[in-house]
């Protein structure tokens, strides 16, 4: 229950960074268009399933795109991004304990290296496939590969110093309380 | 049949990826082609209501810029003040005229309607504003939207009851009919999508002189904008050598981050306009409804 509440918290705030921040801010570069909230995909718990990730993947997208007016498009990205993660975390875990050990991806709980490998694929994944649709209706093939990397570099521009100034608190999940 | 329930509860996350994932762009491409997605009106109340919540706070600290803005439009009205002017007496003469009808009648044509913007984006290729007056204040779609100093905006594509959807100039699909100030030769405005800070104006005839600074108006062909309500200045031209027409760079006027009042002005005879438009390109391109 703890986890569910938190988790809701985690979208609002990241929904009102992306909204009310990250989009009214003065238009930065053609190029670059920061996006932080799909974070909140990949910070769900390693214990949700495929099919309730792609779901809530879908809702989040969705009302993102209410807000910014382009029904589908965030949507799509994220139903991406939700269905690359389970095989992701699949590989990128040890197999031996750490699973177990910790409720979601983090720094502690896959190590540094594989984090950010995690991260880093999640999030070119996402923006690839948001920029590849927005190219399909407009803009040319140089725009469309210059946007996807610009746009994946500045996110994880803004993704890795939130990691290293707000560490979650990671606790051992042991078999008492929950 | 088994096996092809097995077959489904195998792949069923596959499934559902596919079936969101046709779900959503069904909703992307349907919004693009007429801009009336699924759930929109109900969306719209919504996200109106959060955005309305917030803009109450965001307001507070651009108080100074409105009100400066708001100083110059009363300056200008001010300054058409009846009273200001002198009539000498002396022309006045009194004219009986004998013809039964009236034919200085005026018809309005443009009706103003002051708005607020509760939610506004500038940093995508797409930009939508939305305005807390909908269709219950009598707001439609295609009206035109101008800044409180009177630069173009945008035009109005989606409604609600109490709120409406307006896609900004800043829009790589939006089209708007321009003019020169000066010689009154009109072309459409565009945008690359590029830079926020140049639009494009294309179509005019390389015989018209141009120079960096002109100042770019609505045009009298537009069905949406009254005319001749500030768009932008001229600043640069683009050489293009391959076709009769410049391409010129336009700063426009309206500044798009600190959008607050607007008015969606509305034009009484677009309805009739746009019919008549419609109805003489089906019988031009219908002929044998018509043999002539």
């Amino acid at each position: 229950m703890r986890e569910v509440i938190r988790n809701i918290v985690r979208l609002l705030l990241f929904l009102f960074i992306e909204v009310y921040v990250l989009h009214s801010i003065p238009h930065l570069h053609r190029f670059i268009s920061p996006s932080l909230y799909f974070i909140f995909l990949l910070w769900l718990p390693f214990s949700i399933r495929p099919r309730l990730l792609l779901w809530i993947a879908f809702f989040t997208g969705l009302i993102v795109d209410y807000f910014l007016q382009s029904p589908g498009l965030h949507a799509s990205a994220c139903l991406v991004l939700a269905f690359i993660r389970p095989f992701l975390i699949t590989v990128l875990t040890p197999r031996d304990s750490t699973e177990f050990n910790y409720r979601e991806p983090s720094p502690q709980s896959l190590l540094w290296a594989p984090y950010v490998i995690y991260i880093t694929l999640l999030t070119f994944s996402y923006h690839t496939w948001l920029v590849f649709l927005e190219w399909l209706s407009f803009g040319s093939f140089g725009d469309f590969l210059i946007k996807t990397f610009a746009s994946t570099a500045i996110s994880l521009l803004l993704i890795i110093p939130i990691e290293l100034l707000f560490p979650r608190q990671m606790r051992y999940r042991t078999n008492v309380g929950s | 049949m088994r096996n092809v329930i097995l077959f489904i509860r195998r792949y069923l996350t596959f499934f559902t990826f596919l079936l969101l994932q046709i779900l959503s762009l069904w909703f992307l491409y349907s919004y693009n082609k007429f801009h009336q997605a699924q759930f929109l009106q109900w969306a719209n109340e919504l996200t109106g209501q959060i955005n309305t919540r917030y803009k109450k706070v965001e307001n507070f600290f651009v108080l100074g810029e409105e009100n400066k803005r708001l100083h110059r439009v009363n300056d200008s009205l001010l300054n058409l003040l009846a009273q200001q002017y002198v009539q000498p007496d002396t022309t006045k003469r009194l004219v009986v005229d004998t013809l039964l009808q009236d034919s200085t009648r005026q018809t309005r044509r443009y009706y103003f309607r002051p708005a607020s913007v509760i939610y506004n984006s500038t940093s995508g290729e797409k930009n939508y504003i939305q305005l807390d007056r909908g269709s219950v204040e009598g707001i439609t779609e295609n009206m035109s939207v101008l800044n409180a100093d009177g630069s173009a905006v945008g035009i109005v594509v989606s409604v609600s009851p109490h709120f409406s959807q307006v896609m900004s100039l800043l829009h790589v699909r939006q089209k708007v009919n321009v003019a020169l100030k000066k010689t009154g030769d009109f072309g459409t405005l565009e945008w690359d999508g590029a830079d926020p800070s140049v639009l494009l104006l294309k179509g005019l005839p390389k015989s018209v002189p141009v120079k960096v600074g002109d100042v770019v108006v609505s045009s009298r062909y537009s069905f949406n904008f009254p005319p001749g309500y500030p768009v932008g200045l001229v600043s640069g031209i683009v050489s293009d050598n391959s076709t009769n027409f410049y391409v010129l760079k336009v700063r426009p006027s309206a500044r798009f981050n600190n959008l607050q009042h607007v008015f969606v002005v509305e034009n009484l005879q677009y309805t009739e306009q746009s019919k008549l438009d419609e109805d003489t390109r089906k019988r031009i391109e219908d002929p044998k409804r018509n043999p002539r």
